[in-house]
């Protein structure tokens, strides 16, 4: 870093600090830094810039924070660590760079953490998204045993082998932060890096969201609206996907399709929440997802971008 | 001899894979070096977090010459033959092979020539050919390379190849091979972060120091010997003991290149949760060991972790970040025991306890137990039943054994054991306790799982006794009556242990228990049910075909629906009960099978086992197993070996004669008939031995009946040491083939001897 920053812009000091350390690391090494995609998602892997570009030859680098929503994992605001929505930084690099490891650890260095002090760990943790057709290899990055990120090497995305294959790193934004700033409970997070009256928690932005998400996800719901929305949304999907097909040559819509296939997913994961999803249904619906983000990872691959 | 060096280094390999990775490369390497005409003097493999490395030492310096021979044609033969033998041989011209006679004339043999070669080339082919096809368990590919098919796969990116070859008196040279552009070298690295730089090698005796001085060391039984005795000398000093766990033990061992022991403390108040959870949390999320308090048995408030560095601040930094995920996941293992006690929200208003509200959920929810045998709420319906049926015979208390069965499966929807499925069953005790049942209903909830392995404790408690046979009859039953049987090495559903399980159970218990009953009644409801499906879904496509006026009416659902509510249900009855019965035996053959496995552990013989279950309708496992016990005793004795040897000549003889006359020996000995003062003695004692072994049998007193057998051995002896079988009168022998006959039949009185070998 050039310049030595200001107490309240560092990372471990404030939230947004920590965010935009990472940003600018991987900036700096030459990825493009997106903002966060505007449908909701379970992951940041869902992100187009994710599924999609990993998928075909051309090469890619990308960071960018993306919300998750994980409508079941709402506790009310009342569990220090679980969120319904929380935010993941994501890198994507296509292909695979030989010193990703490395080039990981200085992101952490960068954002405060002394080698010295602490033990990094490389834990296994194989990597599966049966809802986008996708499975790769690599860990769960430990520091001080608290799982900070995700790495993994994607080897097959919407049912395609990936080649080359993607590096991806997945940050749990909020525990990471959590843990350079030293706190046990999520809400508590200094938010701006400001003291006194100026201070924002992270409570302060999303707890009452928290609360009310959860009150929507378990109990206001319409569950007859979240089926047709899956459904709509499975039904738009199959036929953007016909209507930009053109016979030998590039497909028009993968990307909107692309689209219809998050909402599918999200939809999903709120019937899941409601618990009206019977244990023989669950797997049906997983199927439909991976069928509609198959169909769109063929029509990605007739596009520019994935590499027609 | 010179000696070979290899590492294969490359990021983080799971824990779970090295050891056998490790493995599989000294043989796989060795076994072509053998293969290779290298034959070398030893071989070690060691793995690491980053590493495998292999030395292999006294190997040739190369490989012998070695001439092969390929038989060819005869002398003589047609020119297409010849030709096809050169072409194959490599031979220029017929003169080159030589002229070998044998019995049936001459023929042309190849012999070709193969010089030796220096071992260093045969390990350049040797070497990229085992890391291509390396059997990782799992394994990916990564980086530019990968845009081509068919680039490399290893478990994780493969960063460097160090290959050796050479004596010790002499500098080694660097085996030359390339593995999709990774170079084979004679440089390694040190630890990740405590010595990242390069390091130079020459062979094994300067690898393992060298690397042990860059923070590496290469032996996981190393590394684990460490670990194991800096835990334990730090629980020492706390006046503490470490719990362990080698499983564990060895997980850590393969996350760390450099062990580095730390102790942390976590709030006493957490020891109010189960000390089963406490230590199952800890290990499972965090891979820490716990430890115990002497003076109280319970554990102590801290835990143990493994580091990978020595950290500059001696670990303090490390211990409070351990500390804190810890404390973090103690907090919601005390929340979902909590939790767990109080009240369901969506069942506050019955009057069932927290448990029975569980169980009320995982009947509401249909939860699946398999797609072809209902759902859990049924699953434990059966298991009731078969616990109420059982508990007499066990001498178990029968609503007592009912009410554990109900409450045995509750646990699986309790958050706990949501979150660690290894609880199961435990954390049922705990919380059938917490409410206050009976202490051998709770007992029974933990215990109906057992025993798990051939280690695990076999249930005592007559309860708990009823309970875990009902729990692994209803699973047995119910894929045998789905037809999901093991084969091979396939046993998705665990059967070959619930099998194991009940023998274990009744045997070390000494029960007496009869498994037809309930296997019959159960394969049979499973049955009848499964058909009743098919049925229905007959009907419904009737129904489907009548919709869309494929048939006519009149022709269709009504009749159909009275055909198969009539006559059918009488078909299904009894053609349910003929296949019903058929796999029942087939499930009986199926223990038969385990027992023999069991016993022969145990050292006895399973000829004897054959032979007791071929006296059919054995399904008492302990009675098998008493007769078999006695049996052998009693073929151990003179008495015994004789009469063996005496009845299988018998059985020989009636086989020849009966196979020759086409008529069985069956009938009533005449006594009129008998002439010789043997045979009548022989008669008499038949005559008195058998109902004396019979009448032992009936009291299950098997020693009785081997005895009242005993006193056949004399008059069998004396009857072939005197008497002739083939009389000319032919009246007289077959009677005297009734009376070998005879012989058999009372033997069967214990066991089949025929199976017996020897």
């Amino acid at each position: 870093m050039a310049e030595p920053l200001p107490t309240h812009m560092r990372p471990e000091r404030s939230f947004q600090g920590l965010i935009l350390t990472l940003q600018r690391y991987w900036a700096d090494y030459g990825c493009v830094v997106l903002q966060p995609y505007d449908v909701e998602m379970g992951a940041g892997t869902f992100h187009p810039a994710t599924t999609l570009r990993a998928l075909g030859p051309r090469p890619w680098k990308a960071a960018y924070v993306q919300p998750s929503r994980r409508p079941k994992d709402g506790r009310y605001g009342e569990n220090p660590n679980r969120l319904q929505h929380y935010y993941q930084f994501q890198v994507i690099i296509k292909p695979s760079p030989p010193d990703l490891q490395q080039l990981y650890l200085n992101s952490l260095a960068a954002i405060g953490l002394d080698m010295k002090l602490h033990d990094v760990r490389f834990v296994e943790d194989d990597w599966e998204s049966p809802t986008l057709g996708a499975w790769g290899l690599g860990w769960e990055c430990w520091c001080d045993g608290m799982e900070v990120s995700q790495f993994t090497y994607f080897q097959q995305v919407a049912g395609f082998e990936c080649s080359p294959v993607s590096g991806e790193l997945t940050y749990g934004l909020e525990r990471l932060a959590m843990y350079v700033q030293g706190v046990d409970n999520v809400y508590d997070l200094n938010f701006n890096g400001r003291d006194g009256a100026e201070k924002v928690t992270y409570g302060d932005v999303f707890l009452q969201a928290e609360q009310e998400f959860s009150r929507f996800n378990f109990e206001f719901a319409d569950t007859e609206i979240l089926k047709r929305h899956f459904e709509d949304a499975e039904r738009e999907c199959r036929h953007i996907l016909v209507a930009g097909e053109r016979e030998g040559s590039r497909h028009l819509a993968a990307l909107p399709a692309y689209d219809q296939c998050i909402k599918a997913s999200h939809a999903f994961n709120l019937l899941d929440a409601r618990g009206v999803i019977a244990v023989t249904e669950r797997q049906s619906y997983i199927l439909r997802v991976r069928e509609l983000a198959k169909a769109c990872g063929k029509a990605w691959l007739e596009t520019a971008g994935g590499g027609a | 001899m010179p000696d070979l060096l290899l590492e294969l280094f490359s990021e983080e390999i799971p824990a779970r894979m090295q050891r056998r990775a490790a493995e599989d490369l000294r043989k796989l390497v060795t076994d072509a070096l053998v293969e290779a005409g290298l034959v070398y003097e030893g071989a070690k493999a060691f793995a690491t977090p980053r590493r495998l490395a292999l030395t292999v030492h006294g190997v040739p310096a190369r490989s012998p010459d070695r001439s092969e021979e390929r038989k060819g044609p005869r002398v003589g033969a047609p020119a297409g033959a010849i030709d096809g033998f050169l072409k194959a041989a490599g031979l220029a011209s017929i003169d080159e092979a030589k002229v070998v006679a044998d019995k049936k004339g001459d023929f042309y043999v190849a012999v070709t020539k193969k010089d030796g070669r220096p071992a260093p080339e045969v390990i350049a082919e040797i070497v990229p050919q085992i890391i291509r096809t390396f059997p990782w368990p799992k394994s990916m590919r990564w980086g530019a390379a990968s845009a081509k098919p068919g680039s490399l796969a290893w478990v994780r990116p493969l960063h460097s190849i160090l290959c050796t070859f050479g004596a010790e008196t002499e500098d080694p040279e660097v085996v030359a091979f390339a593995v999709d552009g990774i170079a084979a070298g004679n440089v390694t690295r040190g630890h990740r972060f405590m010595a990242p730089d390069a390091i130079t090698v020459k062979r094994f005796d300067d690898y393992m120091p060298k690397l042990e001085k860059a923070k590496v060391v290469l032996d996981a039984d190393r590394r684990k010997d460490i670990i194991l005795h800096a835990a334990r000398d730090q629980a020492l000093a706390l006046g503490l003991e470490l719990v362990e766990d080698e499983a564990l033990l060895e997980e850590v061992a393969g996350l760390v290149e450099w062990p580095v022991v730390l102790t942390g403390t976590f709030e006493r108040e957490f020891l109010d949760i189960p000390p089963e959870v406490i230590r199952t949390t800890i290990r499972v999320n965090q891979k820490c060991f716990v430890l115990r308090d002497p003076k109280t048995g319970g554990l102590a408030n801290r835990f143990v972790l493994v580091a990978n560095i020595e950290a500059s601040d001696d670990g303090k930094a490390i211990v409070a970040g351990n500390g804190r995920v810890i404390r973090a996941r103690l907090s919601d293992a005390r929340h979902f025991w909590e939790t767990d006690r109080k009240a369901l929200p969506a069942y506050r208003d019955t009057d069932l306890k927290p448990l029975d509200q569980r169980l009320k959920k995982l009947r509401d929810q249909n939860i699946v137990f398999h797609e072809k045998l209902g759902t859990q709420g049924e699953r434990v319906d059966r298991i009731r039943e078969l616990a109420r049926g059982i508990a007499p015979l066990v001498g178990a208390d029968t609503e007592k054994a009912a009410r554990a069965a109900e409450l045995a499966k509750a646990d699986l929807v309790s958050e706990m054991v949501g979150e660690f499925p290894e609880l199961q069953g435990l954390m049922g005790r705990y919380y059938a306790t917490a409410q206050g049942e009976d202490a051998s209903v709770a007992a029974a909830v933990e215990d109906h799982y057992k025993p798990v392995g051939p280690n695990d404790r076999v249930p005592t408690d007559p309860v708990a006794i009823a309970v875990a046979l009902a729990d692994k009859l209803d699973t047995l039953t119910g894929f045998w009556a789905i037809d999901e049987k093991p084969t091979g090495s396939k046993d998705p559903y665990a059967l070959r242990r619930a099998a194991l399980g009940v023998i274990r159970i009744a045997l070390d218990n000494r029960l007496r228990l009869p498994l037809t009953p309930f296997m019959a009644a159960n394969i049979a409801d499973h049955n009848v049910e499964l058909r009743m499906a098919d049925a229905k879904e007959v009907l419904v496509s009737a129904r489907k075909l009548e919709e869309a006026g494929i048939t006519k009416r009149g022709f269709g659902v009504d009749v159909l629906e009275k055909i198969l509510g009539e006559k059918a249900a009488a078909e299904f009855a009894r053609t349910s009960a003929q296949a019903a019965w058929e796999r029942v035996q087939d499930l009986l053959a199926f223990f038969a099978d385990r027992l023999k496995v069991q016993l022969r552990e145990q050292g006895a013989r399973h000829d004897l086992v054959d032979a007791v279950f071929a006296l059919g309708g054995q399904d008492d496992l302990l009675l098998v197993v008493r007769r078999v016990e006695a049996l052998g005793a009693f073929l151990d004795t003179d008495d015994g070996k004789n009469l063996l040897a005496g009845s299988k000549r018998a059985a020989n003889i009636l086989r020849d004669e009966e196979k020759k006359s086409g008529t069985k020996f069956d009938g009533a000995v005449d006594a009129a008939l008998l002439k010789e003062p043997e045979e009548k003695a022989l008669a008499a004692a038949i005559d008195a031995a058998m109902p004396e072994a019979s009448a032992a049998v009936g009291r299950e007193d098997f020693a009785g009946a081997m005895a009242a057998l005993a006193g056949l051995r004399a008059p069998v002896d004396a009857f072939f040491d005197k008497v002739r079988v083939n009389d000319a009168d032919p009246a007289v022998r077959a009677n005297r083939l009734k009376l070998l006959n005879r012989i058999r039949e009372a033997t069967l009185a214990v066991a089949d001897f025929s199976k017996v070998g020897g």
